[in-house]
């Protein structure tokens, strides 16, 4: 057998596999989103209908609050573990990180046991604070599942930056916020964008914790779950599947040629 | 005196977020463990939970941990021989296969299972049988283990080893198991820890794959936090933490060692 040979045929249980349980899954997945009555026209009724398009108006809208939450939260905790050491920050790192290994049910279940009915918050508060079913429950959910994500990308983009541009920059009178502004996060900006498109696309297609948490919320993934199981309305669920993993693929390929790499861990 | 109120800012941030993810953490493990959670933990520590889980929801444990070896089994099988011939073979088409192997990282779950039913969901034989979880657990993992893989080779000089083994007339098949398997092992160990990690708590495809007699554990957490008491849900949540997270740290050790071989 020739070296060549050898070589190619390393990759036909590859090739094979992703054609047969990858390739014509998602084939078969767009013809059925052009076989209801509507055709093709399905993926303009996404926009037209006010069922969809609301539900995609406000996943979206939920989506980028947790980018931008996330981005904020995890930047200054990942610069502030990356530039200082001190004596716990080792479990400080690891609190952080934790929940990387965690599905997206469990978190649904953590954001219940603080803002259910039996949650820690309506426990100590006066009154009656209930919100792990309401939106702010699922941005708070999203948030838990995006924070260790952003929080790794900006530690490994952290430790790239050079400390002695900040030093300079302070030498030369510049206060702490222009430090940041001017130095710090033009250094870190194509792994901040990463970091987000990252976040967004995760928060897009979340279907674990709007399981657990959206019993009451048209967010996409729910709505596609519904459609395919209660309604029996295949061609739409495969119409907003094909659309919601067009727009998460392209925002990770976004992603990666600005990092390099994707962290991406837990469903 | 600015720079450590900046500082200050700072710790409050950080601390506020470890609060946030480690507090309910702590509330789930404790609940676990309550024997009344509405009393609250004076009401007594007690297993009693815990035991009624094992009861309840053995199966799905031990079909877990079935499906994850399983996982390993064939991503070792697919990704290792794959991953040597992405390595020597570089060009338009590995990096398309690369790429395209690597869609299930950005596609949601849930469209890959719509996916999967729609083409498969017909063959009841297979659509009721656990091999088809085991294959959406493949398809989300497979991407892990090559890339982890593919790594590790891509940062040595394969070629040159191999010629020389070549001349000393090693066959393909003996190269790959003498030179190539024992190099990629930090590789392989990285991908395979990840691959162990993912399986036992991937959700999304897992749900839609799932049938009534096979649910694996992450399936039986969303069952039980649907239908029953807290304690109950927050026990079982409590044996997938004694699972997952030493999973997790080896898995981030290994990964961080398979790293510093690469670079």
């Amino acid at each position: 057998m020739t070296n060549r040979t050898f070589v190619v045929l390393c990759l036909v249980p590859l090739f094979i596999f992703s054609i047969a349980f990858l390739a014509l899954p998602l084939i078969r997945l767009f013809l059925a989103s052009g076989e209801s009555a509507a055709g093709w026209s399905i993926y303009l009724d996404i926009l037209r209908k006010p069922r969809y398009l609301n539900t995609l108006i406000l996943t979206v809208l939920v989506s980028l609050a947790t980018t931008f939450a996330a981005l904020g939260v995890s930047t200054t905790a990942g610069m502030f573990l990356a530039r200082n050491q001190f004596k716990g920050r080792g479990v400080l790192l690891s609190i952080l990180t934790l929940p990387l290994a965690f599905p997206g049910v469990v978190i649904g279940f953590l954001i219940i046991l603080l803002g259910g009915r039996q949650g820690l918050i309506n426990q100590i508060t006066p009154g009656h604070v209930v919100f792990a079913y309401s939106i702010l429950g699922l941005f708070l959910g999203y948030l838990y599942f995006s924070i260790p994500r952003v929080l790794l990308t900006v530690m490994a983009a952290a430790e790239k930056l050079d400390p002695s541009l900040e030093e300079a920059a302070r030498t030369l009178g510049a206060s702490p916020y222009r430090v940041v502004k001017d130095v710090i996060l033009p250094g870190l900006m194509p792994s901040l964008i990463a970091a987000g498109a990252i976040a967004f696309a995760t928060a897009m297609g979340a279907f674990g914790t709007a399981f657990t948490l959206a019993t009451n919320i048209d967010v996409l993934p729910m709505v596609i779950y519904t459609e395919f199981t209660l309604s029996a309305n295949i061609a739409m669920a495969a119409a907003l599947s094909i659309s919601l993993g067009l727009v998460t693929w392209v925002l990770l390929l976004v992603a990666r040629s600005l990092s390099g790499t994707t962290v991406a861990a837990g469903g | 005196m600015i720079k450590s109120k900046t500082k200050l800012l700072q710790l409050t941030v950080t601390l506020t977020a470890c609060a946030f993810l480690f507090i309910p953490t702590v509330m789930s493990v404790m609940a676990g463990v309550t024997a009344n959670y509405f009393k609250g933990i004076s009401s007594g520590v007690t297993l009693k939970w815990v035991f009624q889980v094992w009861e309840l929801y053995a199966d799905s444990i031990f079909l877990s941990l079935w499906l994850a070896l399983a996982c390993l089994v064939v991503t070792l099988i697919i990704g290792l021989p794959a991953a040597y011939g992405l390595a020597r073979h570089p060009g338009w088409f590995s990096r398309i296969l690369e790429e395209f192997i690597s869609l299930p990282l950005a596609v949601p779950g849930l469209a890959l299972a719509l996916a999967l039913l729609q083409l498969y969901g017909t063959m009841k034989g297979f659509r009721t049988s656990w091999t088809f979880i085991l294959v959406g657990h493949v398809l989300y993992t497979l991407p892990f283990m090559v890339r982890s893989i593919l790594a590790v080779l891509a940062a040595m000089d394969l070629k040159t080893l191999e010629e020389a083994a070549a001349s000393l007339g090693a066959s393909p098949a003996k190269r790959f198991f003498n030179i190539v398997v024992p190099n990629a092992m930090p590789g392989i160990l990285a991908g395979a820890l990840t691959v162990v990690t993912l399986s036992i708590g991937e959700f999304n495809l897992t749900w839609m794959l799932h049938t009534p007699y096979l649910k694996t554990l992450p399936v039986g957490l969303a069952d039980s936090y649907a239908s029953m008491r807290l304690e109950i849900a927050s026990a079982y949540t409590l044996i997938f933490f004694i699972m997952i997270v030493p999973l997790l740290m080896a898995m981030q050790w290994a990964s961080s060692r398979a790293q510093r071989i690469a670079n």
